[in-house]
């Protein structure tokens, strides 16, 4: 257990090293390694993070963001979108957030984890924050006549949208038999 | 007529409707639209512990064309909406609906932006069950309420209508 | 008359062989002369094989699968928009439909991460009660995941072998918690109530019965040869694919790495029970069925190892801010009942901050983020569901097999719909 912890301080040291004033704040509230990134160098922090032998963070465990609309604390910007890595070589967590912004566009972390692709989308889908690279970013779970950004706190919760006719795939299916060669 | 007394007992004598209906009441296929937890409680009461099969119900088919007792079980949302009522298009009449649980009734607890807040606002229903989900035993009591208040009340010329009220004990 | 010698059986084998090879290089030439085209089907979303409400959008070239698009969403239930709106306590049966098959699990995740938030320790019986529970939610997830799997490959009887042991737990969880599928057992600071007496006794009977039910059904299946071509080689994922994928759990376990949570991350002293990580060696279909016959055994035995280890006190915290007093205080004294007023109605607060907590729940890690802004509603719940990232997988996992290969995978893989779409 405190081989763990000191893992993911030597995680939080080695990135204030690499990236000294991208790194905006670092914490361990409840024993959670936490780092606030910089967008600029978000691409940077999360290939280090995942190429450097001592980390080694194989996997994106999950990847979400927080609308910070309604808080209380003041915070750097409206969102922020948080990685969660785990390092199954190295049996330790890291989280990483980046304050954004609604018009702001992040680079997409599907070059890195093929899990990033669905995750993104449901960002996209719920809270309208836009990653560029992303192969097919379209609504995930709620219907492609769908409105607004479910999670933002701004969208009332009860406000419903009937939908008239489900989506085809047609478009996705051309996609994908172009990438298969198949057309 | 006499005519029992005529021929003993080789023949019996009965109404159209009463011997279409007693062969729909009988052998009901259902078809379990089954989306989430609901889902789970159906296959319970297929299997032998709540046996539907005692009740003629046990050839569940999983085409719309081929099954007369849609059991709706689990949420809807919206999306899941638009198929619901294709499949409600594509049975053959007579056909009644079951709305199985909370969720299917009235949307259950999700009162949010996704979830239809009963699928009556999209198909007709005969007879709504709640819980959540409902043990086994009240569907097998739905079922046995659609046959004999719904079917066995019906007639050749005017297949069923939803609307009439099922009388609960 | 000649009796058939073992020399004349090779020899009528190899004629076999080299005849069916000519017969299948005549197929294949006959097939590159006609000029086919691709048919695109749906598979779901209400298809009885596709487990829920999931779609596959396929393109068919014959039976095999040259192009696959997956949709979800058809039971998304806004359980994180919704749940922001509860107290953490209200939270708990919307996470029981999250993985309703295994109901508790889920319950227990959430109340560790709360738990966690709050820096609350619950007591050491409420610890071995749930993993008692747990690990019998797992047994029943894995019995409803293989019993539907096989059931999709063909083989009706071991549905009703291994379906039938369910009804026995959920006779046990009816008698303790109030229902059968969907619980709500445990609360933030312990548990909803305490066993009954007798409920270890019904627990150890009922492991017995699910023992028996798995030995005959791997008994019918292990050899069968059907059951062996269907499963073993079918969609086979490498271990970097499953890593890059984002897959935990008996799905990830089956190509080959020993994570599980329980082991990585100990908690509720599963590092003082004597068990194993079933682990497979190939990645296939076959590997992931028996990976969670393997759990099924191992699950039994940490059960019965906490049911003899099982200590005595208090199940819920002694902590007023978290746990609701005793009814005779409540309806006497004038303190309790501020006290019960303010934890159901604002709920306990929690302090500033974010947590970030995982279970090995049946699929895998489940994980929960939660961002508190100091009240008793959460600010942001967001459930990291292990199904999102094996299903996303599925697409590519299927293309080149053929339509009876993706539904032998998909049953294995133990998609829930609750849980993938939240």
């Amino acid at each position: 257990m405190t081989e763990r912890i000191e893992i993911e301080n030597v995680t939080l040291a080695a990135l204030q090293e690499r990236f000294g004033d991208q790194i905006l704040e670092t914490h361990c509230f409840r024993g959670d390694a936490t780092a606030i990134v910089a967008k600029e160098a978000i691409m940077a922090v999360l290939e280090f993070l995942r190429t450097d032998s001592r980390l080694d963070y194989c996997m994106l465990t999950d990847e979400t963001a927080v609308d910070y609309l309604n808080y209380p604390q003041a915070r750097r910007a409206r969102f922020e979108v948080v990685y969660h890595l785990y390092s199954l070589s190295k049996n330790c967590r890291v989280r990483i957030k980046v304050p954004v912004s609604a018009s702001d566009v992040l680079p997409s972390a599907t070059r890195l984890w093929k899990t990033a692709d669905w995750l993104e989308r449901e960002i996209w889908d719920m809270f309208g924050l836009r990653f560029e690279g992303h192969p097919n970013l379209k609504r995930i779970l709620t219907h492609h006549e769908f409105v607004g950004h479910a999670l933002r706190k701004d969208y009332p919760v009860k406000r419903r949208q009937p939908l008239s006719s489900n989506d085809t795939l047609m478009d996705e299916m051309e996609k994908r038999l172009v990438a298969k060669g198949l057309k | 007529m006499g005519l029992e007394s005529f021929f003993g007992d080789s023949f019996f004598t009965t109404r159209i409707d009463a011997i279409i209906n007693w062969g729909r009441m009988n052998s009901l296929f259902p078809m379990p639209y089954a989306t989430a937890c609901c889902g789970i409680e159906v296959m319970g009461m297929l299997s032998s512990v709540y046996d539907i099969a005692r009740f003629g119900a046990e050839a569940v088919r999983f085409s719309p064309r081929q099954s007369d007792l849609l059991i709706v079980a689990g949420t809807v949302n919206y999306k899941q909406g638009v198929i619901l009522k294709q499949f409600y298009e594509q049975m053959p009449e007579p056909k009644y609906v079951i709305a199985m649980g909370v969720c299917a009734s009235s949307g259950g607890f999700y009162d949010n932006y996704c979830v239809v807040q009963g699928i009556d606002e999209i198909i007709p229903v005969d007879i709504y069950v709640g819980g959540c989900p409902p043990r086994p035993e009240a569907v097998l009591d739905a079922v046995i309420k659609i046959q004999e208040q719904r079917i066995k009340k019906q007639t050749v010329l005017e297949p069923t209508a939803a609307g009439t009220k099922i009388h609960l004990p | 008359m000649n009796r058939i010698g073992p020399r004349d059986m090779e020899e009528a084998q190899r004629l076999a062989v080299a005849e069916r090879e000519a017969l299948l290089r005549q197929e294949r030439e006959f097939h590159q002369e006609l000029h086919t085209e691709l048919m695109f089907l749906n598979l779901g979303p209400s298809h009885p094989a596709s487990h829920g409400t999931l779609r596959t959008f396929v393109a068919l070239d014959g039976e095999t699968i040259a192009a696959a698009v997956a949709e979800i969403g058809y039971l998304h239930r806004g359980f994180e928009k919704t749940t922001e709106h509860r107290t953490y306590n209200q939270v708990i049966p919307y996470t029981d439909r999250l993985n309703y098959v295994s109901a508790i699990l889920n319950n227990i995740g959430f109340s560790k991460a709360v738990e966690k938030l709050m820096g609350i320790e619950i007591t050491d019986r409420c610890k071995f009660i749930r993993v008692i529970v747990g690990e019998l939610m797992r047994i029943v997830d894995h019995l409803v995941c293989n019993g539907t799997n096989i059931v999709d490959i063909g083989a009706l009887s071991n549905f009703w072998y291994l379906y039938n042991q369910r009804e026995k737990v959920y006779d046990i969880l009816d008698k303790l918690t109030g229902a059968r599928l969907t619980n709500s057992y445990t609360r933030i600071g312990g548990l909803a109530r305490d066993f009954y007496p007798g409920c270890t006794d019904d627990i150890l009977v009922a492991l017995k019965d699910i023992e028996r039910a798995c030995v005959d059904t791997i008994k019918l299946v292990q050899k069968n040869r059907i059951f062996l071509d269907r499963t073993q080689d079918i969609c086979v994922l490498s271990k970097e694919d499953a890593i890059a994928a984002g897959f935990t759990g008996p799905c990830l376990r089956a190509t080959g790495v020993p994570y599980d949570v329980r082991k990585a991350h100990p908690y509720y002293y599963y590092d003082t029970f004597d068990w194993e990580v079933p682990v497979g060696s190939v990645g296939d279909t076959y590997d992931r069925i028996f990976v969670r016959f393997e759990e099924i055994n191992q699950s039994c035995s940490i059960i019965r190892q906490a049911i003899e280890q099982l200590p005595g006190g208090p199940v819920n915290v002694e902590d007023k801010r978290v746990t609701l007093p005793p009814k005779n205080q409540t309806y006497q004294n004038i303190e309790g009942l501020i006290n019960h007023f303010k934890i159901i109605f604002e709920g306990t607060k929690a302090p500033l901050g974010e947590v970030y907590d995982c279970t090995e729940a049946a699929n895998g890690e489940l994980g929960f983020y939660l961002v508190s802004d100091g009240s008793g509603f959460p600010y942001r719940n967001r459930c990291r569901p292990p199904c999102f990232m094996i299903f996303s997988a599925f697409p590519e996992m299927v293309e080149g097999h053929m339509i009876a290969d993706a539904i032998a995978t998909l049953g294995s893989l133990n998609i829930v719909a609750g849980e993938l779409e939240r």
